[in-house]
């Protein structure tokens, strides 16, 4: 099935898009609500949350080029180092840059 | 326990301050939608019609995977398959706040995951771990992350030729750098650092072997098992009498 980018269609395709995310953005919450939470189920959705943050950036690590891998971790260093978010991602842009205009 | 009974109650003052605090990231997100609303009109969508998706669909990694697949005529469930694919970690973003979520009426809750994203999520996910319940960000700082996704794409649409390579200022790393500089504020203990491990594993593995766009939901998933079958020895009640 395919939709012509008419205006028609554009809008079309785009309300489609709305309501897929919006399917995603409510679905979880939806689902939880029918879920009982015990101590297991917590324990679950808190490692399964911080764990959500390494999937993201662990393949972005590894796909990425040297710049991204050196702006990861210089951020990584900084903030075990400093503890202060802002800073230490400043750190990590800075050296995305830096590596980018040297390599 | 009363089940009408939505005991959390929004802070006027702390949403002003949540949405300051997101501030500066969205200065990063306005070159983002820039980045967007440049890539949208060369891809033939109309100014107005870019800047609608950006509205309504405020999911900007779905938004450049959908508009990559345009042309004069654009399939439609490779399109809906990307987008729920990429997006369908707000599946598990939701069902991680939902212990907060809870506290608030059914229209608030969904309310406010029309304003969820990864940083405002990432900030609200982390402090629940050390122990306060935040919504007042995804509300504050959801809203400035929406209008400079808006405002950004509108940049891109009609100003986007001005516009620099931002990857050569290492722009294209402020949203990695910001998830893993929250992720590594937040608590770390065996159990995390192994969930953390079995993440990056399975992440890798489906980035690698797996259709793509699965890795986020695959590594946390992986995560999650390890909390599933290792829980958190609770501190005993804090009335009983623990030993000093």
């Amino acid at each position: 099935m395919t939709i012509e980018t008419t205006t028609t269609g554009v809008l079309a395709l785009i309300l489609i898009m709305s309501l897929v995310t919006l399917v995603t953005r409510f679905g979880g919450v939806f689902i939880m609500s029918y879920v009982r939470i015990s101590p297991r189920i917590e324990s679950f959705i808190n490692t399964m949350a911080s764990s959500v943050l390494i999937a993201i950036i662990v393949p972005m690590a590894f796909g990425g080029d040297a710049g991204a891998l050196a702006a990861l971790m210089v951020t990584g260093v900084a903030m075990l180092a400093i503890k202060k978010p802002l800073p230490a991602i400043a750190a990590g842009i800075l050296a995305a840059a830096f590596v980018r205009y040297f390599f | 326990m009363i089940s009408n009974v939505y005991p959390y109650q929004f802070q006027a003052a702390k949403v002003r301050s949540e949405l300051i605090r997101m501030f500066p990231i969205s200065l990063f997100v306005v070159a983002f939608g820039a980045a967007f609303g440049l890539a949208a009109v060369q891809k033939g969508l109309g100014p107005l019609e870019s800047i609608l998706m950006s509205t309504l669909v405020f999911a900007g990694a779905s938004q450049f995977a959908a508009i990559d697949m345009w042309g004069a005529e654009v399939s439609v469930i490779p399109v809906m398959v990307v987008v729920f694919a990429i997006n369908s970690r707000h599946l598990l973003m939701g069902a991680s706040l939902y212990p907060i979520l809870k506290d608030v009426s059914p229209a608030k809750r969904y309310g406010l995951m029309l304003l969820l994203t990864d940083a405002n999520w990432a900030v609200s996910a982390q402090e629940y771990q050390s122990g306060r319940r935040n919504l007042e960000v995804i509300l504050g700082g959801g809203l400035v992350l929406w209008l400079a996704w808006i405002v950004g794409t509108w940049l891109g649409v009609y100003f986007g030729g001005l516009l620099q390579n931002p990857k050569s200022l290492g722009m294209d790393m402020v949203l990695g750098c910001f998830l893993l500089a929250m992720a590594l504020g937040g608590k770390k203990n065996p159990r995390v650092l192994v969930a953390w491990a079995l993440a990056a594993v399975a992440s890798l593995a489906a980035w690698k072997w797996l259709p793509a766009n699965t890795h986020v939901v695959a590594g946390a998933l992986a995560g999650g098992l390890v909390g599933l079958f290792w829980l958190e020895n609770k501190p005993v009640d804090e009335d009983a009498e623990a030993p000093v």
